[in-house]
């Protein structure tokens, strides 16, 4: 299976991001690839677009089968969530669970009015009616494998392929 | 009825015996050793090939729990546990319900002991009514209704112009006076060990000076009133030596020890192990180790089970709650045994913890196989060992922290007047 | 000896004591609760992890505060809480302290938040629930006798780190009736796992275990020797009973000698924080100014106290 380069897949999400967002629409990147994605759209992208991180795992719905992940990070949303125009932004959009769990989060904080969801690669798999508004590549992928996005000490992208399912 | 039991290895501590040897036994005696008597037949032979042939066991300590506590065990099954243990005779402790302070009561154990035709029993009196340290009990009429001694068991005596009396009075007839010597006060609330253990696990703790000063109470009344005394179930490594000073000097004292503290300390306790609530209770590693050299030396006489048996809910309980009390019947024998096998003590010096060291104490005529002794015999493989299990236990007690652990030591017969009791 | 808080798995299944946690499980909690604290901060306080799940609050001592924090973060978490005061219902009709739990399991509780007069009780639950097969039900030792908290002293260590950031340049005191605290021996282990070089025990020795030494602080009976150069001070709570008990005179002797008063608190650093885990006995251990002053952190204690606890809930209830 040929992946795609990760830095051009970059460029081609921003692309149909630049113009289409709303001007004072605020990202918030799920942890972690999801934030590094957040943060360098924020530079790309013209605009002003503060930067929220959000950390799911609270919300999963696959607690009872396997606990809390070991690191749990704090989900940080610098601005107002009430009435906000969030961009939910995400390296790899698969079953759609963890954008469920995003979305709950979100409203625990407020009501937004608007969610839209951005994502690098989307590889299909649904398990929720869930699709994204921005996407990067779409890839067709088996289901024994993960598709994993890395970032470089210099900020460089990266997409590999490892084995284990999501 | 006349038996043989051939080619054991008889031991017989009183009586500088061991050797392999065919002990003969008729009419409820020991008739001979070694050689038949003449125009001998035996009506039954036991071969005791491979197997110890000594005197049946004494327990100077074991609670049948009747009168008053049968829903934790009857006279029956724990009878049923002394011979399976190889135990011909025992003394019961006073804390019955009521406690032992009345000659009917006394008369009324005797009497359904005897009934079961197996251990001989001889309870032991209560010093003072209802063991409340007030009042002296009438030691004569207890001691007519066959009191072998009389004790406190684990009430406390504070008052300690009472104990003089006690003391005093139980001399004047040439009664034995049994005190366990822990100072009331120091013990109050008291459930472990005031050490390490104790400290760590948050346990209110009872200190070695608990001990230490109630027997140098118990010594400087003995000094003063010259009164033979029995110190039963020491604990402390300051405690064996301050006995071993006393003997020294000449007083009239003896002691014991409970078999299982001569293997347990406080650290096995673990984690609030309920089967480790024990009184006295289980001391530090050096206590432990002093206790096994007293015993070795002679300082302390003989070794006892303090049988407890506790039902299952009554050690279900975080361990201050716990029932203290540990089973023993059963396991005095196999414990003895591990001991004398652990420290290298001469199998013989080990049996006389067991037989004449305590017959000595009961100052009856028991524990020895000279021709004429009752025939209270113990046959036993040293070399056996066993998984301590509740099934493989006959007393209703199952409690003992040594579940699940194998013992040496298997009762093969045992033997109480010329007539089999137990055959396993 | 195997640790009964590990399933076979290694996984933290009950929290019954801190002592012989490795440090790594320790840390985890630490680690578990911050975000926890950020949710305490929002208008919606809930989470949605225990949701479905009973949470049984069986308390044996009564304690309105310990009771209240436990129930505040497992409903945070979602889940079902129920109260159970058992020293006015069951087990003084008769009924053990096994046979009660045994019924609350029946009634599907997932988890029991226990605190008893006795120590050791909590084990004795959760070595029952193991035995018949029934790890899945968890157990949090809310307090049993002196022995242990488990959960105070994990928000102990939360504040400290949150205030001080690194164990291992700390000096850290304790003052008063370490003897009967488990707050204090929770604190003594959870500090000691975590390699901090100097715990101190300050008080009269009347108040301070045998062999003390043997859980690891060096023993102080000048408060402000004790204090010296120290980072943390925690003062713990003096119960009315111990002078009754023969082990102190007087409130007021207790308060000259081992009372918190802003005199005593110059000895240790400048920026020395000041910890109690309540409730205070205002003016017998420690002065309200000091109580109320900048280097008190005892109220950030409770707001930890929630967080903390909802780490240990989730950690317990997960997978």
């Amino acid at each position: 299976m040929a992946l795609p380069d990760a830095e051009q897949t970059y460029a081609a999400l921003a692309d149909r991001m630049r113009g289409a967002i709303a001007f004072d629409a605020k990202f918030v990147g799920i942890y972690s690839g999801g934030a590094w994605l957040a943060e360098r759209l924020a530079q790309t992208i013209e605009g002003d677009h503060p930067v929220g991180y959000i950390d799911v795992s609270f919300y999963r719905d696959d607690f009872d089968r396997k606990g809390l992940k070991p690191e749990v990070k704090r989900t940080q949303l610098p601005f107002e969530v009430e009435g906000a125009t969030i961009v939910l932004v995400d390296d790899v959009l698969y079953t759609g669970r963890s954008v469920r769990a995003a979305v709950n989060e979100l409203f625990d904080y407020g009501r937004p009015a608007r969610i839209e969801l951005a994502v690098l690669v989307d590889r299909g798999g649904r398990e929720l009616p869930i699709e994204a508004t921005y996407v990067g590549a779409r890839l067709a992928v088996a289901r024994d494998l993960s598709i994993v996005l890395s970032r470089a000490a210099d900020g460089r992208f990266a997409i590999t392929a490892e084995a284990g399912g999501a | 009825m006349k038996f043989e039991i051939r080619g054991g290895r008889v031991i017989d501590p009183k009586n500088r015996v061991d050797r392999v040897a065919t002990l003969y036994i008729a009419a409820g005696k020991v008739a001979a050793i070694g050689d038949a008597p003449s125009g001998w037949t035996a009506n039954r032979t036991i071969d005791a090939k491979g197997l110890v042939v000594c005197p049946g066991l004494v327990d100077l300590s074991a609670r049948l729990r009747e009168p008053g506590f049968e829903y934790k065990a009857t006279l029956e099954s724990e009878m049923e546990a002394a011979v399976a243990g190889g135990v011909t005779t025992l003394a019961c402790p006073p804390d019955t319900d009521p406690p032992l302070d009345e000659p009917g009561l006394v008369e009324m154990l005797k009497h359904r002991a005897r009934l079961l035709n197996q251990a001989h029993v001889f309870p032991v009196g209560a010093l003072t009514v209802g063991l409340k340290g007030d009042e002296l009990t009438e030691m004569g009429e207890l001691a007519e209704a066959g009191c072998v001694a009389f004790s406190q068991a684990e009430s406390a005596l504070t008052d300690t112009g009472v104990l003089l009396r006690a003391m005093q009075y139980a001399a004047t007839f040439g009664h034995r006076v049994w005190l366990r010597p822990q100072d009331a006060y120091l013990a109050r609330g008291g459930v472990a060990h005031d050490g390490e253990v104790a400290s760590r696990l948050g346990l209110p703790a009872i200190p070695s000076a608990a001990e230490t000063i109630a027997l140098a109470t118990i010594f400087a009344l003995v000094r003063a009133i010259g009164v033979r005394v029995h110190v039963c179930r020491l604990s402390t490594a300051e405690g064996v030596a301050l006995v071993r000073a006393a003997k020294k000097e000449g007083l009239p004292v003896t002691c014991d020890v409970a078999v299982h503290h001569l293997h347990l300390c406080d650290v096995d306790i673990g984690w609030f192990d309920a089967q480790c609530r024990l009184i006295p209770p289980l001391r530090g590693t050096a206590d432990r180790a002093a206790l096994r050299a007293g015993l070795a030396d002679g300082t302390l006489d003989l070794v006892c089970s303090d049988h407890t048996p506790v039902d299952d809910d009554g050690k279900q309980l975080p361990f201050g709650e716990a029932e203290p009390g540990a089973t023993g019947l059963e396991l005095l024998l196999p414990l003895t045994l591990k001991w004398a096998a652990e420290d290298r003590i001469p199998l013989s010096d080990a049996v006389a913890r067991i037989t004449a060291g305590p017959a000595a104490i009961l100052g009856i005529g028991a524990g020895h196989l000279g021709v004429g002794a009752p025939a209270d015999i113990c046959v036993f493989d040293a070399d056996a060992h066993w998984k301590v299990e509740p099934a493989a236990l006959r007393s209703q007690g199952k409690n003992t922290p040594f579940l699940g652990l194998e013992v040496p030591g298997k009762v093969r017969t045992t033997m109480v007047g010329g007539h089999i009791v137990y055959e396993g | 000896m195997h640790n009964p808080q590990l399933n076979a798995a290694g996984e933290l299944t009950h929290l019954l004591t801190l002592e012989g946690l490795p440090a790594e499980f320790i840390v985890r909690i630490l680690d578990t609760a911050v975000p926890f604290v950020s949710i305490a901060e929002r208008d919606v306080k809930k989470v949605p992890l225990l949701r479905g799940r009973s949470v049984f609050n069986l308390f044996f001592e009564s304690s309105t505060r310990t009771r209240t924090t436990f129930e505040i973060a497992a409903k945070r978490l979602s889940a079902d809480v129920i109260n159970l005061n058992i020293g006015v219902s069951s087990t003084s009709k008769g009924e053990t302290l096994l046979d009660t739990v045994d019924n609350l399991v029946a009634m599907n509780a997932d988890m029991f938040v226990v605190r008893h007069s006795q120590s050791g009780a909590p084990h004795l639950i959760a070595a029952h629930l193991n035995r018949t097969g029934r790890a899945h039900v968890h157990v949090v030792n809310a307090g049993d006798g002196r022995h242990a908290h488990p959960t105070q002293g994990l928000l102990d260590l939360f504040t400290i780190r949150h205030y001080k950031k690194d164990f291992r340049r700390l000096t850290v005191a304790i003052v008063g009736d370490v003897l009967h605290s488990r707050v204090a021996r929770s604190l003594i282990h959870g500090l000691t796992t975590l390699e901090t070089p100097e715990v101190r025990a300050i008080g009269p020795k009347t108040l301070l275990p045998t062999a003390v030494q043997s859980l690891g602080v060096h023993v102080y009976h000048d408060m402000r020797e004790g204090l010296a150069g120290c980072d943390v001070v925690v003062m713990l709570r003096l119960q009315s009973e111990r002078m009754r008990g023969a082990l102190l005179p007087s409130p007021g002797e207790y308060f000259k000698h081992y009372g918190l008063t802003a005199e005593k608190l110059a000895m240790a650093k400048p920026d020395a924080i000041v910890m109690h885990p309540g409730p205070m006995n205002r003016g017998i251990e420690i002065d309200s100014a000091v109580a109320d002053g900048d280097r008190s952190v005892i109220l950030p204690q409770v707001t930890f106290g929630i967080a903390v606890r909802m780490a240990v809930m989730s950690i317990l209830a997960g997978g």
